[in-house]
Order: C-alpha cells, then sequence, then structure tokens
C-alpha cells in the first residue's frame, strides 16, 4: 500500500515535468516517477525533407540551444554527403559554438542555478533569482551577465547570419566567410569573455567555496551518483564541444570505452517506459538494469561534470589550471557530487571563451576558403556535438538525392533522463520520512536536484522550452493526494 | 496617464523558446516595456501565478503576446483564458500564426509520429511498447497528457486581434511595435486595424534583399550546396529555390544576405491567401519554358515540394494537414 506525492506545474497544467512521490505504510517514499508528457515528432515529420534543411529545420526544437542542433545537423550531413569541410569552415563553425557556450553556460550560472548558492537555498523564494543576485553582488555584475549575452550573439550573428537559428552552415561547409574587420571585433569581445569567466569562476571561489555551508552541501551524500560518465575528446582527451571522439569513463574514472560518433549504436541504446514521452539512455555494453547506479547498471551522464571526469583535462592553459585545482579541492577524479557541475560549467566557460580567442586569432579565419561541393551520392550521416546539456547526437539516412529516409536524434538532457529520475528519487527520499514533507525544502531541493543538470525539456522532447515547471503530488499509500506542490521556474 | 499602468502578458504555448530569445535580444528596450506596463504573466521571465490571471477580470489585460501553437488540452485551455482577459491578443511568431516547423508533424497522423519515436535505430524495444495515458505501476496509477491529432494555430482556437510573423519575430521588428503600442497608450498614434498583420513589411523578401536581379530565367533549379554561391546575385536565378519571392518582408532578408536561401519563416506575403500556392505560382513564372512537360520536369528538380511549399504554414493554410493526419483526427 502506498501513498502518492505529484509535482506539476502551476501555470502550465500538462505540458510540463510532473514528479509522482509514491508512499508506502510507513510514510517513507516508495517510489518516484519523473515524466515528461509531451512529444512533438520530428523524428517522423523531418522523413521526405532534404537532408541539408536539417541544420534549418532542427533548430525550431530548441530556440534556446539552436546553434547545438545546428552544428549536429551540420556534421550529419557532411557525412551524408561524404565531404570533409575546409579548415576553415570547421574553425567557424566551432568559433560560433564555443561563443554561443559563453553566453549559454553563462545565462544557466547567474540566472539559473547562482541563486540557490548566492543566496542560498533557504532564501526566501522572491530573493531566489537573478534580481536577488544582483542586489547582493551588485548592479555591475547584471551588465556583465547582459553584455556576455551580447558578445555571444554578436558572433553568432555574423558567422550564422542570424542571433538565433542560424542558417549558413550546408553540406561541406558554410555559405559565407567572415572578413578581417569583423575577425577584429570577435577577437576583442573574445578577450572580453576570457576576463568574464576569470571573474565568474573567482565569484564562485568567493560565494561558494569561501562558505562552509555550500561546500558541505557540494560534497555531501544528497546529491552524489556514481555513474558512468560521457563525454567529447580531441586526440589528448581534452574536452571539445564541437569535434572528436566519444569517451565513456566508469564510476572508477577508468575509460570504459572510446568511440567514433558514428558507431554510436553500438553503445549506446534507449531504454523505454510506458509511463512517460522520453526514452532513457543507457551504455547498450553494461545494460539496462533499471534506476541504479553503479558498475553494473549501464546508466551514464553527460554534463558539464562528467565531460570533465571523461577526459583527461582542458586544451587552453588558464581552464587547465581551474580543472586541476576543483579536483585537487574535491579529493581527485572522478568527482560524483552533482553539484559540482556548477563549478565544472564555469571551468567550460572559461575554456570556451579560451577557444574563442584561439579560433578568432587563426590567420585562416578570414580564408575564403569556407565551402567543399560534396560530389559522392549521399547515403548515411552521424553527427555529435557536445551540447551545454549533453552529447547531442543526430543521424540521418537518405535516398540517392539526399532526402530522409530515417531520423534519429538523442538530444542532450535525454541522456541525463535515468541519473536525473535518479536524483529526484534520492533527493525525495531523504526529505520525506515517516510521511513528513518538508514541503518548502522539498521543492527547492528537488528543484536542485535536477537543476544541476541543467535539463532542457524543450529539446528532449523535440517539444517544450528550455524551462522547466514542475508539480509534485505525494499520494498516500491508498492513491490519494496528500500534498501538491508546486513551482514554476 | 492612469495612475495603474495597463497589463501585459506574454505565453508560450508548444513553441521551441526561440521567440522569447527574440524578446530578450531586444535588449534595453525591455526596461519601456517595464516602464509603460505591468508584467502580469509571463512565465520566461516572473514567477507567473496562473490562478492571478483566472481571477482577473474579462479584458484585464491590454496587451497580450502568444507565441506557439496549439498542441494538446494545456495548449488550448490557455489561449482561451488569455483570449477572454486580453483586450488584444497577438498572435505572436510562426508557430501562432501559421504552425511553423512543428506544424509539418500535419503531414503524419500522430500514432506514427509516436511509433516512430519509440522505433527508432537506438530505441530498445523489442516489445513495441508505447506511451500509455494512464498507466498502473505497483505503486498506483500515472497519466500523462493526450496530443491533439494535429498542431492548430492560435486562431484556429480562438479569436486573434494581430499577427507578428517570423521565426522567430526579429528584434528590431519586436522593439518597432513595442514602440507603437507606447505612444499609442500616449494618444499619439492609432491601432492598425483589426486582423492585420504588425511588425514586418507590406511587401516580399525580395524587395529587402540586395542581390543583384536581373529577368530571372531558371532552366533548372539547383540544391544550396551542390556548386559555389555567387555572392552578389540573386539566390533564385542561381536555381536555388529561394522563397523570398512569396515570403513576406520584415526581416531584411536576412538568410539570404548571409548566402542561405530564404525558408519562408515570415509567412506569406501580403494578400497572398495560401503560401505554397502562390510560391508554386512565382516558380513557374521563373521557368524559362513554354513547355507544360518541361516545365514539370524542372520543378522535379525541387526535392521536396511539399516541404519547400508548406515549410512553415502547413497548419495555417488552406490545407491544414495532410489527409490520412485529419482521418486519424
Amino acid at each position: 500500500m502506498t501513498q502518492q506525492i505529484t509535482i506539476d506545474p502551476i501555470t502550465r497544467l500538462e505540458g510540463h515535468g510532473k514528479i509522482e512521490i509514491f508512499l508506502d505504510d510507513e510514510g517513507n517514499v516508495a517510489n518516484t516517477y519523473f515524466q515528461i508528457p509531451e512529444l512533438r515528432g520530428f523524428e517522423r515529420f523531418c522523413v521526405g525533407r532534404p537532408a541539408e534543411e536539417m541544420p534549418l529545420l532542427t533548430n525550431r526544437i530548441c530556440g534556446v540551444c539552436p546553434e547545438a542542433h545546428h552544428m549536429a545537423a551540420a556534421k550529419a550531413t557532411d557525412m551524408v554527403y561524404h565531404v570533409d569541410p575546409p579548415r576553415t569552415a570547421k574553425m567557424l563553425r566551432e568559433l560560433l559554438y564555443s561563443a554561443f557556450y559563453v553566453t549559454d553556460h553563462a545565462t544557466h550560472f547567474y540566472a539559473l542555478a547562482g541563486p540557490d548558492f548566492v543566496m542560498g537555498p533557504e532564501a526566501p523564494v522572491a530573493e531566489r533569482n537573478i534580481l536577488g543576485v544582483i542586489h547582493k553582488v551588485g548592479l555591475e555584475i547584471g551588465g556583465k551577465v547582459i553584455n556576455a549575452r551580447k558578445a555571444g550573439h554578436t558572433v553568432i550573428e555574423m558567422i550564422g547570419g542570424r542571433k538565433v537559428h542560424p542558417c549558413t552552415s550546408i553540406p561541406g561547409g558554410l555559405t559565407k566567410g567572415i572578413t578581417k574587420e569583423q575577425q577584429k571585433e570577435i577577437l576583442e569581445l573574445g578577450n572580453w569573455a576570457v576576463e568574464f569567466a576569470q571573474f565568474s569562476l573567482k565569484l564562485f571561489g568567493d560565494i561558494v567555496l569561501g562558505n562552509k555551508e555550500y561546500l558541505d552541501l557540494i560534497v555531501g551524500d544528497i546529491y552524489t551518483h556514481k555513474t558512468y560518465y560521457m563525454g567529447m575528446v580531441d586526440e589528448n582527451n581534452h574536452v571539445n564541444f564541437y569535434d572528436g571522439k566519444m569517451r565513456v569513463v566508469d564510476p572508477e574514472g577508468v575509460e570504459f570505452v572510446k568511440y567514433a560518433p558514428e558507431d554510436y549504436t553500438k553503445h549506446v541504446a534507449e531504454h523505454v517506459e510506458p509511463w512517460t514521452y522520453l526514452k532513457f539512455p543507457y551504455l547498450k555494453n553494461v545494460g539496462w538494469k533499471g534506476f541504479t547506479d553503479g558498475k553494473d547498471s549501464g546508466v551514464y551522464c553527460c554534463t558539464p561534470l562528467s565531460r570533465l571526469n571523461a577526459a583527461d583535462g582542458m586544451a587552453t592553459p588558464l581552464a587547465q589550471e581551474q580543472y586541476e585545482k576543483m579536483y585537487e579541492t574535491l579529493g581527485g577524479k572522478p568527482v560524483h557530487q552533482r553539484l559540482a557541475t556548477h563549478w565544472a560549467r564555469l571551468v567550460e566557460l572559461l575554456y570556451a571563451a579560451e577557444r574563442w580567442v584561439e579560433l578568432a586569432s587563426d590567420p585562416e579565419i578570414t580564408s575564403e576558403d569556407f565551402h567543399t561541393v560534396p560530389t559522392e551520392t549521399p547515403t548515411e550521416g552521424v553527427g555529435i556535438v557536445e551540447a551545454p546539456r549533453g552529447t547531442l547526437t543526430h543521424h540521418y539516412t537518405t535516398d540517392e538525392r539526399g532526402v530522409l529516409t530515417k531520423v534519429n536524434l538523442i538530444v542532450g538532457t535525454t541522456n541525463n533522463y535515468a541519473p536525473i529520475s535518479m536524483s529526484i528519487n534520492k533527493a525525495a527520499s531523504s526529505l520525506i520520512k515517516k510521511g513528513t514533507v518538508v514541503t518548502e525544502g522539498l521543492l527547492n531541493k528537488v528543484e536542485m536536484a535536477f537543476r544541476a543538470y541543467d535539463p532542457c525539456f524543450g529539446c528532449a522532447t523535440h517539444s517544450l522550452p528550455g524551462k522547466m515547471p514542475l508539480q509534485v503530488t505525494i499520494r498516500d499509500a491508498e492513491g490519494e493526494p496528500l500534498d501538491v506542490l508546486k513551482q514554476f521556474c | 496617464m492612469s495612475k495603474e499602468k495597463p497589463k501585459f502578458a506574454m505565453y508560450w504555448a508548444a513553441s521551441c523558446g526561440g521567440c522569447e530569445i527574440a524578446v530578450l535580444n531586444i535588449h534595453e528596450k525591455i526596461l519601456d516595456v517595464d516602464a509603460n506596463f505591468d508584467v502580469a504573466f509571463w512565465p520566461v521571465a516572473m514567477d507567473a501565478k496562473y490562478k492571478d490571471v483566472e481571477a482577473m477580470e474579462d479584458g484585464a489585460i491590454l496587451l497580450t503576446l502568444f507565441n506557439g501553437g496549439i498542441r494538446n488540452d494545456e495548449n488550448e485551455h490557455i489561449a482561451k483564458l488569455l483570449r477572454q482577459k486580453s483586450q488584444i491578443l497577438v498572435a505572436f511568431g510562426s508557430c501562432a500564426c501559421e504552425g511553423c516547423i512543428p506544424g509539418l508533424a500535419n503531414f503524419s497522423p500522430v500514432n506514427e509520429i509516436t511509433e516512430t519515436a519509440f522505433s527508432t535505430i537506438s530505441t530498445d524495444n523489442p516489445d513495441g511498447i508505447l506511451p500509455q495515458t494512464s498507466y498502473d505501476m505497483p505503486e498506483g496509477k500515472i497519466t500523462i497528457p493526450t496530443i491533439y491529432p494535429t498542431l492548430r494555430t492560435l486562431d484556429q482556437v480562438v479569436e486573434v486581434d494581430y499577427y507578428m510573423p517570423g521565426c522567430p519575430p526579429e528584434s528590431h521588428q519586436i522593439a518597432a511595435v513595442i514602440d507603437l503600442v507606447v505612444q499609442v497608450l500616449q494618444g499619439k498614434a492609432e491601432l492598425p486595424p483589426k486582423g492585420a498583420t504588425i511588425g514586418a513589411g507590406g511587401s516580399t523578401v525580395c524587395d529587402e534583399c540586395e542581390r543583384v536581379r536581373n529577368e530571372k530565367k531558371i532552366t533548372s533549379f539547383r540544391r544550396i550546396y551542390d556548386a559555389p554561391i555567387d555572392p552578389e546575385l540573386c539566390l533564385l536565378e542561381q536555381g536555388v529555390p529561394c522563397n523570398g519571392i512569396a515570403t513576406r518582408s520584415g526581416c531584411n532578408a536576412r538568410c539570404p544576405s548571409a548566402g542561405a536561401q530564404c525558408i519562408g519563416c515570415y509567412g506569406p506575403a501580403e494578400g497572398v491567401e495560401d503560401y505554397g500556392a502562390r510560391l508554386i505560382g512565382a516558380f513557374a513564372s521563373v521557368i524559362d519554358s513554354e513547355d507544360p512537360e518541361e516545365i514539370e520536369a524542372i520543378l522535379d528538380g525541387i526535392p521536396d515540394p511539399a516541404g519547400q511549399f508548406y515549410r512553415f504554414n502547413l497548419a495555417g493554410s488552406l490545407l491544414k494537414a495532410a489527409k490520412p493526419a485529419w482521418e486519424k483526427a
């Protein structure tokens, strides 16, 4: 006999994440279910469309991270057409992508995750937002965050043609290059971004690491899961967002497998449950063992922290210093404490900014050689990039005209569906004992459990925007609702 | 001006969030919204109280920008609620105006959409399990909502006062509309006639495009990637199926300026009833042939006519959906 708790949004009745918590006769948590209630069907309706439109069509999966879909689609169509873009095209794409990472990671840290730390998890809801952060640490920071967004979007528009939903990637490269004047402006903005990233890490150090209570929260058991970790690495096993091989390490941090993107189906499969519209990816060669962690469970995670765990280091000097500092402080690799993801995100922010400068400084970045005309018959291709929220896979099969016959998408957040579900279960179980529900703390601590993953169920369901309002329903042993907690985020 | 500021609302239904990003990209202009309006309901920006909206008197909100299409019962419910509470309801962005890319789902019955998603190459689903709207777990029953058979535009569900096209609407257009509304509030301007398209131009993307145009004569269509693109010449004249010729102006020809074809996100040009029909006619008229068979052969060079002609506006077109999608409905 069980009781049931539901988390569902107040403003959006059904189109959102929903958490059901069932209690047993003792009033302890019997089980939790995290449901994704929508599906838009890109995998179906992209069939019949020309492959070269995928960088444009799949942008519309998510207006928060269209750049990630644009790049994964661009790489997949390169492979469909068996064409290797010129060096300049690859650099320009990665430059756009680095600028995007800076805006995206900055927005997450300051607007979404930061408030929990800067204001404290117990702070009143009215203060636990970006405005609260600005009031506490100064208006100047608000200005910096706005500037970071502006700088990133300027670069995205210069290379991608538009601020939202870029349009310039085609099979074999890009439709345009950049001028020397643009290069100069991009470089200046990049240098500013490096300073901004360093400032953000310093702020994190002062406010979070300098506070024992927060540090304890980060290293505490409530947000810890020992799973496999996945991330893309370059030839030196350093983190790369745009290109490389997929590397997976086991819960002890030992390399489990390293594979080329086109081999993903040999290593990753998606488990199905009948009570949700989203699937649960797992490592095929370990197997699906349910919502459980450890070496015998195929559950893996890909987040900023996972990428750092799966790599041997960062490819740029300042980020590498911060990488070393993080692992030193947290007691070595891998780090399993999910809240450390916020720290890892800032290390990645610094890497993205440094990479931005590196690419913008390359003399070939202004070359007119930005497209290779494909000459072979299109067949099949896989494109993988690291989206901010996890590994993003696009896989297309076409007929001889390049018209799509099959489409498979495994998007960033989907990879983390099982780990997020497990984190929610653990947070709920530790906060509800014998029917005593810590209602105010519960919502935010459960939210903190999934906020660390920066979930974007817009991407995951190919349907909803980046934010996740929740409703938690707590049900008793008879299945009757005991309490309904609602949060709109 | 009255002591109380008029109320403003913005809502996302089945959308990608890009419209919200476009609004945020007006940067400091957002302060004008704040100075002139009481932001009563805007989920992305503030802690929204749905019940507060329900409790409002009818027409209490002066202006609501509604983005996203209508995909499920929740979308429909809020569309009806906001219609009731708003004096001016704007279909904001391509999804609300005409269905946008998610509207392409209307080519397929909804069961095919689910079945495809749950049988892809990486899906481990030997028993063909599909999501159930109500499911009995050992601990009790859990439910998920039903998806509607087709995606509908906002004006297929409620009455709409104005249309603001674009995927997403360009930030300079959003800023211009905010300016206009502020002027109306100050009695310095009048609202356009009901049903008008706002935040866009009255002509076509071609009229804003700086590429060089000659007399268009096409002997074949090509793909954007299959030869170098002339950076100066009209894309359609180069044989690239650029949709600018039938698409409403207002974006400053952003994609053609970046070397990419217009894909039609600003919807039908002024006075065009059906976008696809207009575009087919426009393409046919630039083909350099009088021979119907040859014209047809040249049109065959477009690999995906259905997508080419109804990429953004299937849901809002006369067609609305493919027959199988309706039948299942």
